[in-house]
């Protein structure tokens, strides 16, 4: 039971075929299998929000599920948001405000944002700094981040996407 | 760090789980949501043989109401339990608390069946669990029994589940019409462990106390029932007897060190909780000042 396991799950629209080890997380499987490289692993016990990606619509940590506990499953990893155009109002606040250093948070950051914008429209400074509570930013001490989804958010209602 | 090497079984049906636990024994272990079992192998604290992967079970998964008893099965997510309106509705110091575990990303796949099992004493439910009276319902190779939760929780990661058992679902009595509740935990950061936490349910009478449960956690090796909870029941609470009661509570609870906290820093946190909570469910804000903590 070691061996390899036959998974079959949609990666950004594409369907995707493989056989995976047990042990392989889903993030590694993104990186290393699909080289979709833009899903970060920080911490790898879910305290850092890194390796945040979309499983069936929901944000999860990739770096605590299983590439087989992904079989049957609809990913959408940073490369499918941006690539669709999704979060480029999101991607430009975020340029703006320097919402970013690094980068290395980033997809993260933007996967829990858009997650909380999809959720509700014109979320409270205070909703959105305990939304993005579980993601790290050792850069931008935080401030910039919030501005940028509140003003994302701003934007949306104007523009009544 | 990664997981090391383990075997891996999806399990088709809960009898075909209890087939592969019965086989594996102490060498396997069961996987819902993976929101603490993954984190625990992935920094090799634990190195299962076999990993039994129950996620696939819808049958474990849903909230019914069944007459004055609310179901909870073990694979309901955190994040249904927060959306939930029988939760608001039924056991809505449950709702409370869940807004506490970690953060969405982890909600949407943590379960309430794997946080009991797991039993960390810094997490929120397990506390829960006490306060509300609830039963935790588990299938082994003897079939199905019922265990109090008072007598589940039995230390650090430890309950009464054999290696062979499942947890499959808890059940709680609906809140009365009457009840209130207090949920509130210390914690450095939103969603993290808290350093301290009190999840509370009571029965007013007037003024009064006619029914008290104080579930309080990260105060020890598990879950602790307050028995100060019984000095401040039947009474009108005045400053002098929430004196009483706190004192009561700091002599009753035996705290642990860890790099957070001092057992000292803990049981003053934990009468800053018993002030809070009773100001809040006796809508008494005077009990709060001066403050007995």
């Amino acid at each position: 039971m070691t061996a390899p396991v036959a998974i079959s799950l949609s990666v950004n629209g594409e369907r995707v075929e493989a056989h995976v080890l047990p042990r392989l997380n889903l993030a590694d499987f993104l990186r290393e299998h699909l080289k979709l490289t833009g899903t970060h692993l920080g911490c790898e016990h879910g305290v850092c929000g890194a390796c945040t990606v979309r499983v069936g619509g929901e944000i999860v940590r990739s770096c605590l599920m299983l590439a087989v506990q992904a079989n049957d499953t609809v990913v959408e990893t940073i490369e499918g948001l941006s690539d669709s155009g999704e979060i480029a109002d999101l991607q430009a606040a975020f340029r703006d405000r320097n919402a970013l250093q690094c980068g290395f948070c980033t997809p993260g950051m933007l996967m829990a944002a858009q997650d909380l914008l999809r959720e509700k429209r014109m979320p409270a400074r205070d909703e959105i700094r305990e939304h993005l509570s579980g993601n790290y930013c050792r850069c931008t001490g935080y401030q910039a981040i919030i501005d940028a989804v509140e003003t994302t958010a701003q934007m949306r209602m104007e523009l009544k996407v | 760090m990664k997981a090391s090497a383990f075997a891996y079984a999806r399990a088709t049906s809960v009898a075909n789980a209890l087939e592969l636990l019965a086989v594996h024994g102490e060498k396997a272990r069961v996987l819902s949501g993976g929101q603490s079992l993954i984190p625990a192998m992935n920094l090799r604290l634990v190195a299962p043989e076999v990993i039994v992967d129950i996620g696939g079970l819808a049958e474990l998964r849903g909230i019914v109401i069944e007459g004055e008893t609310l179901v909870i099965g073990a694979l309901t997510r955190h994040a249904d339990l927060l959306k939930s309106s029988d939760i608001v509705k039924c056991a809505p110091l449950l709702a409370a608390a869940v807004a506490h575990i970690a953060h969405p990303a982890i909600r949407n796949r943590g379960t309430i069946g794997g946080s009991l099992a797991q039993a960390d004493p810094a997490s929120e439910l397990p506390a829960c669990m006490l306060t509300l009276g609830a039963s935790i319902v588990v299938r082994g190779p003897g079939g199905e029994r019922r265990i109090a939760a008072e007598e589940f929780f039995r230390g650090i990661y430890e309950t009464q589940l054999a290696p062979q058992d499942l947890l499959v679902a808890v059940e709680l009595p609906v809140a009365d019409s009457g009840s209130a509740h207090f949920f509130q935990e210390f914690a450095r950061r939103h969603g993290d462990y808290a350093i301290t936490g009190l999840a509370a349910q009571a029965v007013l009478e007037g003024d009064r106390f006619a029914a008290l449960r104080l579930g309080y956690f990260a105060v020890g090796d598990r879950p602790v029932l307050a028995e100060a909870a019984g000095k401040l029941t039947g009474v009108t609470v005045t400053p002098a007897l929430l004196a009483e009661a706190s004192d009561a509570l700091s002599d009753e609870l035996d705290p642990h060190e860890d790099q957070q906290a001092t057992p000292a820093m803990r049981r003053h946190l934990a009468r800053i909780l018993l002030t809070r909570c009773m100001a809040s469910l006796l809508k008494r804000p005077d009990l709060q000042i001066g403050g007995v903590a």
